[in-house]
């Protein structure tokens, strides 16, 4: 189970998703576009028409014709709040809503099929993943009209070739998250070094707190923490090559990785792999652990109100002083393009007033766990934690995506996610354990 | 079965209604169309959903293919996939070593277990359509309902085993004794139905040959030992192949519990998780897949030619 | 689960024998407590489940589970809606009952010819069946899920596209799947109809559809009877194709969405026994008033005379 990208993701997944893509399906939508009395087999072969015309017309089109556009916000919030963002277009948009975790699961299969011209995505490698293999567009002109992107965002927009292919939505930081009310209660301190951080730790032990909240059922949530000390330890460049293949995981600067971690775990919440993030997240709110490394989501198990605002959170501290704090981790949302849409011209209007602060705001204001990728998104609706977040990430040096965006899925889910867990199990064999994820690497790297 | 008669049966022996009646006389165009179609269609489809794709599991699983683009993109690697699962991959050993664990543990426990209430059930109890709906209830449930079922049992926080020891023990997601806590649930909807097929096995035992035991003064367990259990051979032979496959098929309630992670790794789930969602590592897959279809297979065999001879007696 | 489980020769399905009146020995005494005790024991977590399931969610957080009271039918009509228990239940409804008469009907036309008429490889032909019912699913998975993304299929049909994701791929590997069991058992028991009827009926002229339709399949009526009912548990439980042939979360049957129930931190355990009962209700329900001929459908032939 992934981690949810909006609150109202997370509130959407206590309902099924059959429930939330009730009557959001392909026809349902297209139903209601064309009026109630649309006959089932009309608004099929309309459907038909429309995504499933057969073999990519090239490009043309104007701005003026439909654009389809292919969105995996399937819950009902973010779903009226993308509906309103891409109304306020001006353009002719079809949206094509499918339940955001079989989005991601099929998009090997959506975009060799037939896709909608413009799609709702992730930035990172699994972005030049698929440009690599010429399922994207190239959307470097779209970019040459959008501002108020940073240069650590356009860096994650853009393929292995040197071209942008993808456009930033929102974002949301990882970091180490604690409530306020309880840390001015127990005086404690943001720590800014890993030996301050382990002294809070035993603090919060002798004060009776589990120091860090923890949960590693479904696998990835370990990732953030192996990402954050990564780049921590062994900085930016380092990570990203290691991400790619290029580095070796049996290298001395990968067992620093899980050295330190080990000295960490004494203090993480035990039996993490039976235990879910989000109940993790409701240790954190219960006041029965002190922090927790997660990323702005975990806010989505705080009421709204009072909890909410009691959330906080500081950067992961530093551990070598020559690399310091400046690379974070941010997941993107974004949008991309088809390779050969059926209306190009109109596809890229669309991307481009997505990459506007006017279409961050809609959705940033539907969902205050993430915030809007552009730096001229109205921060003055945010909420204190969404206002971090912006300086927070406006402010970094260089940005991750997250293990599993940035290296190839297929290492991330069978090699890494087994591999982080057995760590979780038994740390001491740190040797055994990269040498294993090494030759693993090198068998799946190959091509 | 393979010695038929070709040559039509004479109406003298047609009285007797044994097996081969073997006509092939007399039989019209169009019958002999129909025929044909009657016997090719659900043959073409077994042949195009299972056996096409079992030959084609097994040829991926000398390629290295990520499901993406077409057949062209596949590149063919040897054997390199097998030597990656065998040496190169930490969660197969575990998942070997479960399978088996899952085959023995089936076969010890629930299977005797089932055999001895059948046994037991078969003494003309009164009641006993009261003890054998109780038993035979979970083999209606499907698996995957099985472990939602049990999890209320299971859970660390809510669940009935903990509250009544007053343990903290997280049975489905310490990896030490997840596989058992999964083994008990699955152990309960095999034992039913182990009970059953041997309790009609059981009831057409002939009676005689008791009596005659009785007769000669051995007791029941000598009875069941040296006159029941011979002669229950065929049934026996089905209780264990059926308890292999069902071992080797478990997939379902591990599935639902954590996907095959942490402890409950199968060879089944091994080979899902390599190949649904965004994995796509199609010929490693395929690699496990054929290595469970071997298995498989050898035990399919054995089932067949039981069952086949069987029949020609 | 589908093994098949059959010998040759068909027999009766076992029935409850009649109790006679035998001496109430210590020995019996003990065998009657022993069997009451193993069959509360199995029902057991059946009731678990049945009892939470009418008990609150507040209430049992509060008082723990070892508790009794708190009783509401909330549940039910929670798990119902949030489920979306109809549109799964119709799912299930719209891939099972095809695919149980397409089933059945094509492995009557295999059992009709491998009965009445002999042929060297009719051998080879029950053994492809039955050991396409017992591999593995996961073996076919791979091969299977491209197949299906490449083969087109009218919209009228699927509004897919294609044949994943639609009801008619679910149906069709089901069959395939279940057919080699039924040709099984159905010809096992065809063999045992009385030849004298077909010689008959071919005298006077009948060809095959009329042996088929109007002499055969009704005597096979047990036969077909016992096997509908475990073919339509078995694939009403079935939870791997479903799993991953069907993509879009709507079209999912009923035993694939309970995880949709699996809420996320507060796993409201009430209200996932509310839904495991509405789920099992179905076969349950068969189960109750049918027990004779599933067991039947199960043990077809296995015994002897």
């Amino acid at each position: 189970m992934s981690r949810p990208r909006s609150e109202s993701e997370y509130l959407a997944r206590l309902i099924p998703p059959s429930v939330a893509a009730a009557g959001l399906s392909r026809r349902g939508f297209l139903k209601g576009t064309l009026g109630a009395g649309a006959a089932v087999s009309l608004s099929s072969l309309l459907a038909a028409c429309g995504g499933g015309d057969d073999d990519g017309g090239g490009g043309g089109g104007s701005a003026s014709q439909e654009v389809t556009f292919g969105s995996n916000q399937s819950d009902a919030v973010p779903k009226k709040a993308y509906a309103d963002m891409v109304a306020a277009s001006g353009l002719t948009v079809k949206t094509n809503v499918v339940e955001h975790e079989v989005f991601q699961e099929n998009i090997n299969n959506y975009l060799q099929g037939n896709p909608d011209d413009v799609f709702t995505w992730f930035a990172g490698y699994r972005m030049q993943f698929f440009a690599a293999q010429g399922l994207a567009g190239d959307i470097s002109d779209v970019w040459g009209g959008i501002s108020g992107m940073s240069e650590a965002l356009k860096k994650a927009s853009t393929g292995e070739d040197g071209k942008q292919y993808f456009v930033p939505l929102t974002t949301y930081p990882w970091g180490i998250f604690y409530r306020k009310s309880v840390w001015e209660e127990k005086g404690y301190q943001p720590p800014k070094t890993l030996d301050e951080l382990v002294t809070l730790a035993k603090q919060m032990q002798k004060d009776g707190l589990i120091p860090i909240a923890f949960a590693d059922k479904d696998g990835w949530p370990a990732m953030g923490t192996f990402d954050q000390l990564n780049l921590r330890i062994n900085g930016y460049q380092f990570h990203v090559d290691l991400m790619a293949g290029k580095e070796a995981w049996d290298s001395p600067q990968v067992k620093k990785v899980f050295d330190t971690w080990r000295g960490l775990l004494p203090y993480d919440q035990e039996d993490a792999l039976g235990r879910e993030w989000q109940e993790a997240a409701q240790s954190l709110l219960k006041k029965e652990s002190g922090m927790y490394l997660l990323g702005m989501f975990v806010g989505q198990q705080f009421p709204k109100g009072k909890e909410q605002e009691d959330l906080d959170f500081f950067a992961f501290p530093e551990i070598d002083p020559a690399i310091g704090t400046g690379a974070i981790e941010a997941p993107i949302d974004g949008f991309m393009m088809r390779a050969e849409p059926k209306n190009e011209a109109g596809a890229k209007e669309l991307l481009k007033y997505l990459g506007t602060a006017k279409a961050e705001d809609i959705a940033a204001k539907a969902d205050p766990t993430s915030i809007g990728a552009s730096s001229e998104a109205d921060a003055a609706s945010y909420t204190g934690l969404q206002k971090k977040a912006v300086e927070f990430i406006g402010s970094a040096e260089s940005i991750a995506q997250f293990l599993d965006r940035d290296t190839r899925p297929d290492f991330a889910s069978t090699v890494m996610l087994p591999g982080l867990q057995t760590f979780i199990k038994n740390p001491n064999d740190v040797d055994g354990l990269t040498k294993s994820l090494e030759s693993q690497k090198k068998s799946i790297f190959t091509s | 079965m393979t010695d038929l008669p070709t040559a039509p049966a004479t109406p003298a022996e047609a009285a007797v209604p044994r097996r081969r009646p073997g006509v092939r006389v007399r039989v019209s165009g169009t019958d002999r169309v129909l025929l044909f179609l009657m016997v090719a269609i659900p043959l073409v489809m077994v042949v195009l959903w299972v056996w096409l794709p079992a030959i084609a599991s097994v040829a991926l699983s000398f390629a290295r293919w990520t499901g993406v683009g077409g057949l062209d993109t596949i590149e063919w690697i040897g054997t390199e996939n097998y030597k990656n699962v065998f040496t190169n991959y930490p969660p197969f050993a575990p998942a070997l070593r479960h399978n088996v664990i899952w085959l023995v543990f089936l076969f010890v426990l629930p299977t005797l277990f089932g055999i001895l209430l059948a046994v037991l059930l078969d003494r003309e109890l009164r009641g006993t359509r009261f003890y054998q709906t109780a038993m035979f209830l979970p083999v209606v449930l499907s698996l995957a309902l099985i472990g939602f079922i049990w999890q209320l049992m299971y859970s660390r926080d809510q669940g009935l085993l903990n509250a009544v020891l007053g343990t903290q023990i997280d049975w489905y997601g310490d990896s030490n004794v997840n596989l058992w806590a999964v083994l008990v649930a699955a152990s309960w909807k095999h034992a039913g139905y182990i009970m059953l097929l041997y309790l009609a096995g059981l009831k057409g035992v002939d009676p005689t040959l008791r009596e005659a035991a009785a007769v000669d003064g051995a007791s029941q367990v000598r009875t069941f030992f040296s006159v029941v259990l011979p002669v229950m051979r065929p049934i026996n032979i089905i209780v264990i192949v059926v308890t292999v496959i069902e071992s080797l098929r478990a997939f379902d309630i591990v599935w639902v519990i954590n996907k095959g992670t942490n402890g409950l790794e199968l060879i089944s789930t091994l080979v899902t998780s390599n190949v649904v969602g965004e994995a796509s590592r199609i010929g490693f897959g395929s690699a496990l897949a054929t290595i469970m279809l071997v298995i498989s297979l050898v035990f399919i065999t054995i089932f067949l030619s039981t069952v086949m001879r069987e029949g020609r007696r | 689960m589908s093994s098949a489980t059959v010998t040759s020769s068909p027999a009766t399905p076992a029935t409850a024998v009649q109790p006679r009146r035998r001496p109430l020995t210590a020995g019996r005494v003990v065998l009657y407590v022993f069997v009451t005790l193993t069959a509360l024991a199995w029902l057991f977590p059946v009731v678990w489940a049945l009892f939470n399931s009418f008990r609150d969610y507040d209430y049992t957080s509060a008082n723990g589970y070892v508790s009794f009271g708190g009783f509401t039918f909330q549940n039910y009509t929670d798990a119902w809606q949030q489920g979306e228990f109809t549109r799964h239940f119709l799912n299930s409804l719209i891939i099972t009952v095809p695919a149980v008469l397409l089933t059945l009907f094509l492995a009557s036309c295999v059992a009709f010819v491998v009965a009445r008429y002999s042929f060297r490889f009719n051998l080879v032909l029950l053994g492809l069946f039955t050991a396409a019912n017992l591999l593995p699913q996961q073996t076919l998975l791979i091969p299977l899920y491209r197949a299906y993304r490449e083969i087109p299929l009218p919209l009228w049909m699927s509004d897919s596209g294609q044949l994943l994701d639609s009801y008619w791929g679910l149906i069709l590997v089901n069959v395939a799947f279940q057919t080699g069991f039924c040709t099984f058992v159905l010809s096992n028991y065809m063999k045992a109809l009385p030849h004298e009827m077909f010689e008959a009926a071919r005298v006077d002229g009948a060809g095959v559809p009329t042996q088929f339709f109007r002499i055969t399949l009704p005597l096979c009526r047990p036969a077909l009877a016992a096997l509908a009912t475990v073919q339509v548990t078995w694939i009403y439980n079935e939870f791997f194709w479903a799993t991953v042939l069907m993509q879009s979360g709507d079209k999912f049957p009923i035993t694939s969405s309970l995880s949709n129930l699996r809420g996320q931190f507060f796993t409201d355990y009430n209200l996932l026994s509310a839904g495991s009962v509405i789920i099992a209700i179905p076969v349950l329900v068969i189960f109750f008033l049918l027990q004779k001929q599933f067991v039947a459908g199960l043990t077809l032939g296995s015994t002897k005379g």
